[in-house]
């Protein structure tokens, strides 16, 4: 079937080219087009009949004339993976970007990636400490889990992601994490940003980089993470790696969705975002867990930004359906100089509850963590009280709760970008440390026997 | 049907388009080399429109289509208790068996464990009449389950020959005088609604342990719920709650186009959890459809009918059953997608015009019938929606509430301060409290709508008082109003607010329920007249024996020792007045 080449282009629109009468071409084929001043460009088949293929060019349709020859390659797009492809840093499509010699494919993985089975899933349950108070405590993060930073522009979403890939492990084990890194559409300066980091810690020769940056073609970005999780894949589930993949930014995956969206004249959903995009997301998100049988787990830390900090628009709002909880960056708490900026109230970890408790934490980990939200929650609604009527109308109860929340912010959230915290001591501790501001009758959410056991005063020894 | 072959013309995603077959609509067709399964749902002139219920990339145009002369049907029969099925109800246990842990293509898999034998106890003998619907036997499904064998709906006539024994679901158990055999199994095909003789007007609730949903909006059996919310409101573990604690006898569980960790965590904890009632796995009693998010949106069209198809059967044996569809939105997002590849002129925000009379066709295959044996069964449906951005103005909220007579409103601001289940008191609603109402007076207390309404009120009080408070402060209210605060505030963390992931709170029973109401108005009664004897408001609502009532409730034994936990309380709330 190869070998055949077609001059048959009727029409090309946006990132679309269109052609003619061909042989019979499979849906998602692989398709390969030479231009006539001999570049090679590559591109898939997005629709095929008897009379015409509308085929997706990855890397633009920049030059495409009606003589371009269009070759289809008889499969779907597939890569190359090995166990080589850690320390290396690819390009969006697959290719080597750090002068490097070709990955030798150990074997040749599809990229769409099957669905798990459900019944095939193991639970997660295996809590990974971040050594970040805010995220250990109240939005425990699980091996296996999808958990996104929701974050806007001009917010430190970079910092953080690189804080929990390098602080992310195990409380009682020292299995490492292999990193596999995504970029989709992010500019060359954060680009070197993560790189200078992970080489600055040694973490790069653990990291798998897959790289499209801002000047790199639109289209191309729709492959991008989905070779990254191929890779991902055969390390977690081939070759029993812990991976933690980190994508950045979805909010330019989503971009490009709705650009071809736009190129097919398809109906658009909201915001001009085509209607199967919660089905495209999901076939990202869903590709972390953990399989019975296997030994590796796969992790994702998806980051987004959302247009104008709205977390109804749809790329947050689809996200959020699909992933096991979020983690919000807040501009308010940034602009207070408070660093890592999270706001714990619109943050949730769905799959913390699995992971958290006696043998795993510790076991006032869950009243903990919501004794915190719920004093933290009054304490930030008393501020907006206080700002009409004044500290003088507020009771005894409300007041505490009021110096709470400042206290939250200013001691449990900030951190340095360096430090990390240890569930128990650092995180715990410090936790009930601070609620001892409060009295301890306004502590409902506390268990009595916490209370006796760890409360640094109240505590009967 | 003699089989009929065809090619496939073009492919776009999850549909494809043939030529040189003339099927039916929505027969089953075989997509391809690999035989992809696939639902015809559109002809036009030459060309049959095909919606394929699994991944179409590398199918070629010219590969051939083949005609099955069925339509999508579901198999029914004993062993469908405690599975597993995905979206078209092929068992994921049987896939993990063929094909690994990843779901590849073009297996086909039973429904039903053809080769399995079941202990057949005929209750019907040979010379009695039967007709569509009767019981002719009885198989022990699980050890909760009866599983009741009937005559298919379209059969009747004089029994010829029945025998009890061992028999797999395809053998015959019954043949009739007219020579029409009668296995265990039977199809039925899902898009079309089983028989029944007429529907009942629903005067029983459905308990389901959550003190929110039983005493404030409570659904009746044979009724319909939604529940919409933003993400992380609690939609999943609130369905998961009611799968686990309702009082229904069987529990169908579809899991529509959502997380595939999430399936995993239900297939891990129900064959753990134990029905409150029989102390038997509640397992037993229980099916899920699981058709995650990035598994193939025409079997996530398909599996909400699936599921109701097998809820429909339970119902005819006679049984109360509850359906959760998690979310209902993830189906009408499939309809959308398969739809504007259809190029269909699209309705309000993509979706197809047909989306509210879909949904009102499902909602409405529940109800509580008269069987067509004459028994009485039910089908409950609580539908989660996930409305964008949590606004519940849109088509698919709409086109629920619009049908449904129980609205659950979650909401972010409480999910937010933790208040579970985040369901808003102020909004949400339930139009079954007065076809019910007999059944309280007659099962719990005569009283019990009374206490209902009189704690409504007291939110509702709360919400115009906040809005004072909002302004002034709350030191700046009359003593008596601060007291309703102080009560509201009771209502809310000690009734309303119930933890799902403690192992006493998770569930209460109606009888206690009305005894937390009536110890609320207790506490209000008796501080009032505190009160008027000259006590201080912050002495009377600090009583220590108000808190260990409070944190009582996650005590086990918590319904013997509430009365005594009040006496202390009415008690000590006396004793402020002499402090003063």
């Amino acid at each position: 079937m190869t070998g055949k080449e077609y001059r048959t282009i009727t029409d090309v629109k946006g990132p679309l080219v269109f052609l003619n009468k061909t042989e019979p071409v499979a849906f998602g084929e692989i398709v390969e087009l030479r231009l006539t001043d001999g570049t090679l460009k590559n591109g898939q088949v997005l629709d095929t009949s008897d009379d015409q293929v509308i085929v997706q060019v990855f890397e633009g349709t920049a030059s495409i004339d009606k003589q371009t020859g269009i070759k289809f390659l008889g499969d779907v797009f597939k890569l190359p993976v090995s166990t080589d492809m850690i320390g290396r840093i690819l390009d969006g499509a697959g290719r080597p970007r750090d002068g490097g010699p070709a990955i030798v494919a150990d074997e040749m993985a599809d990229i769409i990636g099957a669905a798990i089975n459900p019944y095939s899933r193991q639970s997660p349950d295996t809590f990974i400490q971040t050594g970040i108070s805010a995220i250990d405590a109240c939005t425990s993060l699980v091996r296996g889990q999808k958990l996104p930073i929701f974050s806007a522009s001009g917010l430190p979403h970079n910092d953080i992601a690189l804080q929990i890939a390098r602080q992310a492990k195990l409380v009682d084990s020292d299995d490492d994490f292999v990193v596999v890194f995504c970029a989709m559409g992010i500019t060359a300066e954060e680009y070197n940003f993560f790189v200078h980091d992970l080489e600055r810690t040694g973490a790069l020769e653990n990291a798998c980089l897959f790289v499209n940056l801002a000047d790199d073609p639109a289209v191309e970005r729709l492959i991008t993470p989905r070779l990254a999780l191929t890779a991902a894949e055969y390390l977690a589930f081939e070759k029993d790696y812990h991976v933690l993949v980190i994508y950045t930014d979805m909010t330019n995956y989503c971009e490009s969705l709705r650009q071809i969206g736009a190129a097919r004249e398809e109906v658009p959903g909201r915001r001009g975002y085509p209607g199967y995009m919660y089905t495209d997301l999901a076939m990202l998100y869903e590709r972390a867990g953990l399989v019975k049988g296997k030994k590796g787990s796969i992790t994702q830390f998806p980051i987004l930004t959302m247009p104008g900090d709205d977390i109804t628009h749809p790329i947050p709002d689809l996200s959020g359906y699909i992933t096991e909880g979020q983690i919000v960056i807040s501009r308010e708490l940034h602009q207070k100089g408070i660093y890592p900026p999270i706001n714990v109230l619109p943050s949730l970890s769905r799959l913390m509850n699995a992971g958290i408790g006696d043998g795993k934490t510790r076991e006032d980990h869950k009243s903990v963590s919501d004794q915190l939200y719920a004093a933290y929650a009054q304490g930030r609604e008393l501020r907006g009280l206080v700002a009409i009527v004044g500290e003088d109308a507020l009771n005894e109860r409300d007041l505490q709760l009021l110096k709470f929340a400042d206290i939250f912010e200013n001691k449990f959230l900030r951190q340095s970008r360096d430090e990390d915290r240890s569930i128990s001591e650092g995180t715990l501790d410090y936790a009930w440390e601070l609620l001892s501001n409060i009295d301890t009758k306004y502590l409902v959410r506390l268990d009595q026997k916490w209370i006796d056991k760890y409360h640094p005063t109240d505590k009967k020894e | 049907m003699s089989e009929e072959n065809g090619v496939i013309y073009r492919i776009s995603g999850p549909v494809v388009t043939a030529v040189g077959i003339s099927p039916r609509m929505y027969e089953v067709v075989r997509v391809g080399d690999e035989g992809l399964m696939g639902e015809v749902i559109e002809l036009h002139g030459e060309q049959s429109v095909i919606q394929v219920y699994e991944e179409t990339s590398g199918v070629r145009p010219g590969e051939p289509v083949i005609r099955t002369g069925q339509t999508l049907s579901v198999q029914l029969g004993p062993g469908l208790l405690t599975k597993i099925y995905d979206g078209i109800q092929r068992p994921l246990p049987e896939l993990e068996k063929t094909m690994g842990v990843f779901i590849k293509r073009g297996v086909d898999a039973d429904g039903l464990d053809l080769e399995k034998n079941w202990d057949f106890k005929a209750t019907a003998k040979a010379g009695d009449s039967v007709t569509s619907g009767d019981v002719i036997g009885t198989v022990q499904e699980t050890k909760t389950i009866e599983h009741r064998v009937m005559v298919p709906p379209g059969t009747s006539g004089v029994i010829k020959n029945i025998s009890s024994g061992e028999f797999n679901v395809t053998q015959t158990v019954c043949t009739l005088e007219d020579g029409n055999e009668i296995q265990m199994m039977q199809k039925w095909p899902v898009r079309t609604p089983r028989p029944f003789t007429k529907k009942h007007a629903p005067e029983v609730p459905l308990q389901t342990g959550q003190r929110i949903l039983d005493f404030l909006f409570p659904l009746a059996k044979g009724g319909t719920a939604g529940i919409p919310g933003p993400f992380g409101s609690g939609k999943t573990v609130t369905q998961q709650q009611l799968a686990k604690w309702s009082d229904a006898d069987i529990v169908v569980y579809i899991g529509c186009g959502e997380r595939g960790n999430e399936m995993t965590e239900v297939l891990d904890e129900f064959p753990h959890l134990m029905d409150p009632k029989t102390g038997e796995a509640l397992m037993n009693r229980t099916t899920m459809i699981a058709n995650t998010s990035n598994m193939p949106v025409a079997a996530r069209e398909a599996s909400v009918y699936t599921g109701i198809t097998i809820a429909e059967y339970f119902r005819d044996m006679g049984y109360d059953v509850a359906l959760m569809a998690d979310s209902t939105s993830r189906w009408a997002e499939a309809m959308r997608e398969i739809s504007s590849r259809l190029e269909e002129m699209p309705g309000e925000e993509g979706y197809p015009a047909y989306l509210s009379s879909r949904l009102a066709e499902f909602y409405e295959r529940a109800g509580r019938v008269e069987t067509l044996a004459g028994g009485d069964g039910s089908v409950s449906v609580i539908g989660a929606v996930s409305p964008p951005g949590g606004d519940i103005s849109e088509p698919v909220s709409q086109g629920t509430l619009r049908i449904v007579k129980v609205f659950w409103g979650l909401d972010a601001g409480l999910a937010r301060q933790r208040h579970f289940p985040a369901i808003n008191w102020l909004n949400s609603y339930s139009l079954y409290p007065p076809s019910l109402d007999q059944w309280y007076r007659d099962n719990i207390k005569s009283d019990f709508p009374e206490l209902r309404t009189e704690i409504s009120a007291l939110l509702q009080v709360e919400a115009e008082l906040q809005e004072i408070v909002q302004l002034v402060g709350s030191d700046a209210l009359p003593v008596d109003q601060q007291l309703t605060l102080e009560v509201a505030r009771m209502i809310r963390e000690f009734f309303l607010q119930q933890n799902a992931f403690h192992d006493v709170d998770t569930y209460t029973d109606l009888k206690l329920q009305y005894t937390m109401a009536k110890a609320i108005l207790s506490f209000q009664e008796e501080s009032k007249k505190a009160l008027a004897g000259g006590a201080a408001l912050e002495d009377v609502v600090n009583v220590p024996a108000r808190t260990d009532l409070m944190r009582g409730r996650f005590e086990s034994g918590y319904e013997e020792k509430i009365d005594k936990m009040l006496e202390t309380m009415i008690k000590q709330i006396a004793e402020t007045m002499e402090d003063n």
